[in-house]
Order: C-alpha cells, then structure tokens, then sequence
C-alpha cells in the first residue's frame, strides 16, 4: 500500500491536466459510442441478402464440383451446401452465407487433397 | 584441406544430380513384383500368422475373435443366401436360359479367375459385373450390386470356388497394365475428409482396433467376398465393402462398378493370388 501511495505521489497529474483528460475521456466516448452507432448500423446494411446467399452458394457449388472432377468430393461439402440450401430456404441468409462459405472452404480442402494425392500416393507404397 | 573441399564439393554435385527418391518403383509397373513385396510385407508383419490364412481377414490376427468365429461358423449367418444364391442361379430367365450359359464352366468354380480383363473392350470385368451383364443379356433387369439377389449370387459362386487359389490374370496388353496401375493408385491415394486412404486401414494398421472393429489385412481381403456383417445384418458385395469404406472417410463414394472400384478390385485380387477362396463369409 504504501508503495503505491509513494508511486501515486510520485506520478500525480496536475489539476490542468486532469481536467483535460477528462473533457478528452467525453470526447472519446462520445466518439465510441458514434463508432458503435455506425458499426450497428452497417452490421444492419450488410445483413447476408438472397443475392449474397446465390452467390456464396454458386462459389461452392463450383469448387465442389471441382473436386467431383477429381473424384475426391467430401460428404462434409455435401452437408454443409444441403444444410446452406435449407438455411435459405427459411429465410435465414446469413446462416445460408456462412454455410456456403463453409463448403466452399471444404470443396477447396478437397482439391488440394486430390491434387496432392496425384503423386503423394507413391510415397506410401509398398516396394 | 584442399581435397576435403574438392570431396565435399563433387559430393554436392553428386546429390544435386541425384532424384529426389529411389527412383520411384512407382513409375515402373511390375505386378508380380509388387504381389511378392505385398506378400512379404504382411508375412513378415505378421510371422504367425499362414499366408494362406490372411483370407479369414480380423481372424487371423485376434485368436478371441477367432474363437468367436469358429463358433458362428457351425451356424453361419450368410446359409440363406448361399441357398437363396444357388436357387436363383439355377432357375431359367424368362427366355428360358440360366446364368450357367454366361459363363465358362458353366459358372462352377470359377470365383477364383474374376475380375477379368477384357481385352476387346479393354477394361475389366468384375464378377458382379459380368452376372449384370448376363441377366441384361439375357432380357432381365440388372440388379443392385450393393447386396441382397447380387450378394446371394456371388455368395453361390464363391462357395463353389472354396478352396480354389485367386488366379487372376493381366494380360499383355498397355490398357490391362494401366487398369492394374489405376487400382494401385485408388488404393494408395488419401480422401476424404478423413485423409485415410484404403492402405491407411488395411496395409499400415491391419490387427490393430479402430472402435471396436478389428482392422482385416489387406491381403486376402477380397477372397471371402461377398460378406455376411453383422453390422450391416446382412450380405454386402465388393461393391458394397468399396463403397461403405469411402463414406467412412467421409469421401463421397462414386457409382458402383465405376472404372476406378473395377480396377481396384482388379489390383487388390491380383495381390491375393495363390491365396485360396474363403467365401462367402462371416465379418463382425
């Protein structure tokens, strides 16, 4: 305690710039409290629309279709898009959206995995 | 000091000019070189264990649950395909001819030589395959090649090959080499999201427990097809063991009988060569 009273003492701040740093602290939450007004508002603006939703879809799909070309499609890509298509079908976009997201990235993990696997096998063969 | 500069310098040079590995016996094809490596592998992981024993699969690896298998085998749960299998081999299609007429030997004990390689079509024929091909011939429609009527029949056919040693065939032909290298390279290839390929099971953990399952060896593993699984409660073709292997990867399983499972089913019998027929069988 006493310790903290001598660094106390020590860094004391001068009554001017006590009240400046108060007018400033005002002034920060006024500024944060309109940032948050802003960030709500465009978290509102930027709500997963239809349009996003076929479009994160049509990605997805893609990539999937992809990988079906390589014959390495996942089951997980087919959940994910089955379940992205419910989603919207309900209404909820935004699920739709990251669902999508989801298989993309999954159909793309996919790909990389077959294309690896075009030489990789031989390493585990037996000889 | 000199010469240990110039030593080490050509040494470098000598491993810049080197491949990467030993020159890859994955390039070059040689199946009956591959069959003996393949055999020599499990022989040798497995010294207790009798070549030709690796057909009875889990079996052959755990004496609990070969204890327990020669108990059920008194009664064995695939006795009503077998019998169901026999009377639909026999019985004449609608125009009056049978299986029999498909097939050399009249379809008797000859298990042991499917898959074929056909070498006017230039791709490999299956077992399942050909008795599809023999009832659309025939004015009939193919059947499922998963289980039920396909499994009863196959299970009739194998237990008249009992005993009898695979004895497939490549042919000297670059598309009967290719087919064979294709089946090499399913088998050994990773998918799905699981990253397991068939030899990350049944060549590198064969013995060893995955759940409660007791993972069979590679070797011999198609010699007791078709199955009896308990899991399944009820019979599974090759089509079916292939097929269910990749959902458990979570890879989406292609088309029954598509290239890849022919060629598959092609490479992996051909391993197996010498080994006896031991279906149909018994699986947990």
């Amino acid at each position: 305690m006493s310790m903290l009273r001598i660094s106390e003492s020590r860094f004391s701040v001068p009554i001017g710039l006590k009240r400046e740093m108060r007018q400033q602290m005002r002034i920060s939450s006024l500024a944060l409290a309109s940032l948050l007004l802003i960030a709500g508002a465009a978290s509102v603006l930027a709500a997963g629309s239809e349009a996003d939703f076929k479009a994160a879809y049509a990605a997805a799909e893609a990539a999937d279709n992809e990988a079906g070309q390589l014959r390495d499609q996942w089951t997980t890509t087919a959940a994910a898009l089955a379940a992205a298509k419910q989603a919207a079908g309900a209404g909820d976009f935004d699920q739709a959206i990251a669902l999508s997201k989801q298989a993309e990235a999954l159909a793309r993990a996919s790909i990389f995995q077959a294309q690896r696997e075009k030489e990789a096998w031989k390493n585990s063969e037996i000889h | 000091m000199q010469s240990a500069i110039h030593f080490a310098a050509v040494a470098l040079a000598l491993l810049a000019l080197a491949p990467a590995r030993p020159a890859a016996a994955a390039d070059t094809v040689d199946p009956l070189a591959d069959a003996r490596a393949f055999q020599n592998y499990f022989t040798g992981k497995f010294p207790n264990v009798k070549l030709e024993d690796f057909v009875n699969g889990p079996y052959s690896m755990n004496a609990d649950m070969r204890r327990q298998w020669q108990e059920i085998e008194q009664f064995p749960p695939y006795e009503f395909a077998l019998e169901a299998g026999k009377e639909m081999f026999t019985k004449p299609f609608k125009n009056g001819k049978t299986y029999a007429d498909c097939f050399p030997n009249q379809g008797i004990g000859i298990r042991q030589n499917y898959p074929t390689f056909d070498e006017q079509e230039g791709k490999v024929i299956t077992l399942e395959l050909a008795l599809n091909r023999c009832r659309e011939a025939n004015g009939e429609t193919p059947l499922s090649y998963v289980k039920d009527d396909m499994a009863a029949l196959t299970a009739y056919m194998a237990y008249t090959s009992r005993g009898k040693p695979f004895d497939i065939k490549i042919p000297d032909d670059p598309r009967a080499i290719a087919a064979y290298q294709n089946g090499k390279r399913y088998f050994y290839t990773r998918r799905g999201q699981l990253n397991f390929s068939c030899a990350s099971c049944h060549v590198q953990a064969p013995g060893e427990r995955i759940r409660a399952e007791v993972l069979a060896p590679a070797l011999g593993i198609l010699n007791a097809m078709p199955i009896y699984r308990s899991e399944w409660s009820g019979m599974g073709t090759v089509s079916r063991r292939f097929i269910t292997c990749n959902s458990q990867t979570r890879g989406v399983p292609l088309n029954a009988q598509d290239d890849e499972y022919r060629d598959l089913e092609f490479y992996l019998s051909y391993l197996s060569n010498g080994l006896p027929i031991s279906g149909p069988g018994a699986r947990p």
